[in-house]
C-alpha cells in the first residue's frame, strides 16, 4: 500500500500556474483546499452548493467542491451520508434543487443522461448493470457507440461510415478490454463472467464512452485485498491515460490509498475536504467516520 | 477464444449451421430461397405434397395469407422482440398501409379523382404514411413502459378501427372497391390477375426476403445494439450514452413501415378492403405468432408467422368421426398455442439471449 502523499512539486506548480489577474493564494499551500480556485483552468467540473431535497428528506445540503483534471478524487463518507446522491446528481440522474453544477464551465442540470456520457462524464454502478445477455465486447461497444455517428440508413445499407465506425469501435473495445484484463472473456456472454470480471467489464465499457471524467461509485465493493490491489493499480493506470477519476467508496485504506484529495460527507453535508492526510486528521472526520466501527476493513 | 470462435461452438442446427464454411452456408441458404419460391407446387410431389397442402382451397392464395402474416410477424418482432416495447396494436399499421393505398388508388376513394394512381405509385405514399402514423403514435407514448404501453397501442389500433367504421371518407363497412393490382404483364396477360394467386406470392416472398435482409442488417449493427441494451437495462443503456428514445421511435416506425408493407400488399392482391379486415383479434393472433415462434428471433417470427395462417387453414375439410375440425379451428389452435408455450415458454426456436432473460426472471420470481 502506497503512501498517501502530501503535495506533490506538481499540485505547488499548479498553485503557482495562476493567471496573474487571480489573487494570489495567501498562506501555505495546505490551506488550497479552502480557497478553492472557481475560475481556474484546472477545475473539471465544479459542484456549487448544491442541495437536493426529496420531499422533506435532505439529501445533499449545500454542498460544494471541484474536481481538477487529471487528478483521482475521492467521494466518501459514511452508508446514508449522500455519496451516491451527489454522484447521481453529477451524471444526471437526480437533478438538484438548488445551486449548479458545472462541467468544463458548462451546467449540466437538465441535460439527459446520454448528453452527459456524451458530453464527457462516464460511469459505473454500485451495483454492476452491465448487458447480462451480450457478450463483453457487446458491452463495451455499447459504450464505444456513444460517439459513433452511423445512422439507421448508413447502418441498414451497409454504407461505407457504417464499416469504418464498426471496425473502429470494435478495436478501440477490444483494447479497452485488455487495458482493463479480460480480452480473454471478449466472446462470453457477459452473465458468465465473475463478479470482479463484471466490475472490470463494466469500466472498460464506461471508458469506452471516452470519458474525461471517469466516476466509479464503489468499484471495490465485495473485493477481497488482492483485487483490491489490483484495481487500486487500474485506476492509477486509468489517471495516468489522461482522465480524471472520482471514486466513491467505503473502504478507507483503498481511498487513501490512491486519491489526490477527497471531500467527506455525512448527512448531506460535506464536513472536511483536502488531501488524505489531511482529511485523516481532520477531528470532524474522525469523530464522523473513523472514530466509529465500520465495515472498511 | 475469439469472439467468433464462442458463437460458433454452441450446439443445435444453429450452431452446427454457424461452423460450417460460407460457401456451405450459402448453397444451403440458396437452396432452401429456391425451395421457398417452389412452395405453389408442393401438391405436385408425390405423398408429401398432399399431407402439406389443404384440400378444397388454393393453396397459392393460402401461402400469399401466410406471406403477409410472416412480414407481420417480422415488423411486430423488431417492436417486441428486439426493442422489448409491448405493441398490442401493430394491425394498426397493417389498415394504415392498406387504406393508404386504398385512398390513393381506389375509385371509391374521394381524392380518387385527383390522384387516380396506380398501385405501385401509391406504396412509397403509404409506407411513409405507415411510419408516420408509428412516429406519431410512438412520439408521446414510448414513454410509458410495460403494460401502460400495452394498453396505449391497443386503444390505437382501435381508434384506427373505429375512425374506419364511421368516417364517410374512410366508407366503413362498405369500404374500397377495385384497389389495382400490382403493374407487369408476361404474354400480353398481366401477372398479377385475379385467378392466379402465386405471383402475389412471390412477390410476398421477395419482400420477406428484403425485409429479412433489411432487420439483420440493423440487427448486427449499433442499432441492434442499442435495442438489446434498452430492452435488458434501459437506465443502464442511456447512461452509456444510448439515445433510448430515438432508438424505440425508430423500432416503432420501422415496425410501422413492415406492417405497412403486408397492408400494402394485403390491399392489392384482395382488391377489396373494409374496416371488417381490421379487427383487434388480428393483432393478438400476429402477437401469438411471435411469441410462439420464438420472440426476438427472426426464424422464429417467420415460423410463429407461417404457423398462425397455416394451422387454421389445414383444418379445413378435416373431420375427426362426424365432426368438422373446422369448425372447432380457433379451439384446436388455442389449445396448440397454449400446447406450445406449456412446453416451449421461450417458443418454437428461441432467441438465445431472450431464453436466458426469461429465466433470470423465472429466478427472480421463485428464487432456488
Amino acid at each position: 500500500m502506497s503512501e498517501p502523499h502530501q503535495e506533490t512539486p506538481e499540485e505547488l506548480d499548479r498553485e503557482n500556474a495562476r493567471p496573474v489577474d487571480q489573487p494570489a493564494p495567501t498562506g501555505g499551500s495546505a490551506s488550497a483546499p479552502a480557497t478553492r480556485s472557481v475560475s481556474g483552468d484546472d477545475v473539471l467540473l465544479e459542484v456549487d452548493h448544491v442541495t437536493l431535497r426529496f420531499g422533506g428528506v435532505v439529501a445533499l445540503n449545500d454542498v460544494s467542491f471541484s474536481l481538477r483534471k487529471g487528478e483521482i478524487f475521492g467521494l466518501i463518507g459514511p452508508n446514508g451520508a449522500g455519496k451516491t446522491t451527489c454522484f447521481n446528481a453529477m451524471t444526471g440522474v437526480y437533478r438538484p434543487t438548488e445551486g449548479a453544477i458545472r462541467f468544463q464551465g458548462e451546467s449540466i442540470v437538465g441535460k439527459k443522461k446520454h448528453q452527459i456520457t456524451r458530453g464527457g462524464i462516464a460511469r459505473t454502478f454500485q451495483n454492476v448493470r452491465l448487458f447480462p445477455e451480450m457478450t463483453a465486447l457487446e458491452n463495451v461497444m455499447v459504450g464505444a457507440d456513444a460517439h459513433h455517428k452511423t445512422s439507421v440508413i448508413s447502418a441498414l445499407f451497409r454504407l461505407p461510415r457504417f464499416w469504418r465506425e464498426e471496425k473502429s469501435g470494435r478495436a478501440r473495445s477490444l483494447e479497452l478490454l485488455r487495458f482493463v484484463g479480460i480480452v480473454h472473456r471478449a466472446g462470453d456472454v457477459s452473465r458468465n463472467l465473475s463478479y470482479g470480471e463484471q466490475r472490470r467489464l463494466e469500466i472498460a465499457r464506461a471508458l469506452a464512452t471516452n470519458p474525461t471524467l471517469l466516476c466509479l461509485d464503489e468499484p471495490a465493493a465485495g473485493f477481497n485485498p488482492a483485487e483490491k490491489e489490483d484495481l487500486l493499480q487500474l485506476i492509477r493506470r486509468i489517471r495516468d491515460t489522461g482522465v480524471t477519476v472520482l471514486l466513491i467508496e467505503h473502504d478507507m485504506r483503498l481511498v487513501m490509498g490512491v486519491t489526490d484529495r477527497i471531500v467527506v460527507l455525512e448527512f448531506g453535508k460535506k464536513i472536511a475536504e483536502g488531501t488524505p492526510a489531511e482529511v485523516r486528521d481532520n477531528p470532524a472526520v474522525i469523530a464522523a467516520y473513523l472514530g466509529v466501527p465500520t465495515d472498511a476493513a | 477464444m475469439s469472439e467468433k470462435a464462442s458463437f460458433r461452438t454452441s450446439g443445435g442446427v444453429r450452431g452446427w449451421f454457424g461452423r460450417q464454411p460460407w460457401y456451405v452456408r450459402a448453397v444451403l441458404i440458396l437452396f432452401f430461397t429456391v425451395l421457398a419460391y417452389l412452395l405453389p407446387y408442393a401438391g405436385d410431389v408425390p405423398l408429401l405434397g398432399p399431407q402439406i397442402i389443404t384440400e378444397g382451397i388454393d393453396w397459392p392464395s393460402a401461402l400469399f395469407n401466410m406471406s403477409y402474416y410472416v412480414l407481420l410477424a417480422l415488423g411486430l418482432n423488431v417492436v417486441v422482440g428486439y426493442a422489448g416495447l409491448l405493441d398490442l396494436g401493430y394491425v394498426g399499421f397493417f389498415a394504415v398501409g392498406a387504406y393508404g393505398t386504398a385512398l390513393l388508388t381506389s375509385p371509391d376513394s374521394v381524392i380518387y379523382a385527383d390522384t387516380g394512381w396506380k398501385w405501385l405509385m401509391a406504396v412509397p405514399a403509404a409506407l411513409v404514411l405507415t411510419m408516420l402514423a408509428g412516429v406519431i403514435l410512438g412520439w408521446p407514448t414510448l414513454r410509458l413502459r410495460g403494460d401502460y404501453l400495452a394498453i396505449v397501442t391497443l386503444g390505437f389500433a382501435e381508434i384506427i378501427r373505429i375512425v374506419a367504421t364511421s368516417t364517410t371518407t374512410l366508407r366503413g363497412d362498405r369500404g374500397f372497391a377495385s384497389i389495382p393490382h400490382p403493374p407487369g404483364s408476361w404474354n400480353g396477360e398481366p401477372i398479377f390477375g385475379v385467378t392466379d394467386a402465386i405471383p402475389y406470392f412471390w412477390l410476398g416472398l421477395t419482400v420477406i426476403i428484403l425485409v429479412i435482409l433489411g432487420v439483420r442488417n440493423l440487427d448486427r449493427s449499433r442499432v441492434g445494439r442499442s435495442w438489446l441494451a434498452i430492452r435488458e437495462d434501459e437506465e443502464a443503456a442511456e447512461v452509456m450514452g444510448v439515445r433510448t428514445f430515438k432508438y424505440k421511435l425508430w423500432a416503432f416506425a420501422i415496425g410501422a413501415f413492415i406492417g405497412g408493407l403486408g397492408g400494402v400488399l394485403f390491399a392489392g392482391e384482395q382488391s377489396f378492403i373494409n374496416s371488417q379486415t381490421f379487427v383487434l383479434q388480428f393483432s393478438i393472433l400476429v402477437l401469438a405468432g411471435v411469441v410462439m415462434g420464438g420472440s426476438g428471433n427472426m426464424a422464429g417470427a417467420i415460423l410463429g408467422g407461417v404457423l398462425i395462417s397455416y394451422i387454421p387453414d389445414r383444418l379445413r375439410g378435416l373431420s375427426f368421426g362426424d365432426t368438422d375440425l373446422y369448425e372447432y379451428r380457433f379451439a384446436i389452435f388455442g389449445a396448440a398455442i397454449i400446447l406450445i408455450m406449456v412446453l416451449r415458454p421461450q417458443g418454437l426456436i428461441p432467441s438465445r439471449r431472450r431464453a436466458m432473460e426469461l429465466k433470470d426472471r423465472e429466478k427472480e420470481v421463485a428464487p432456488l
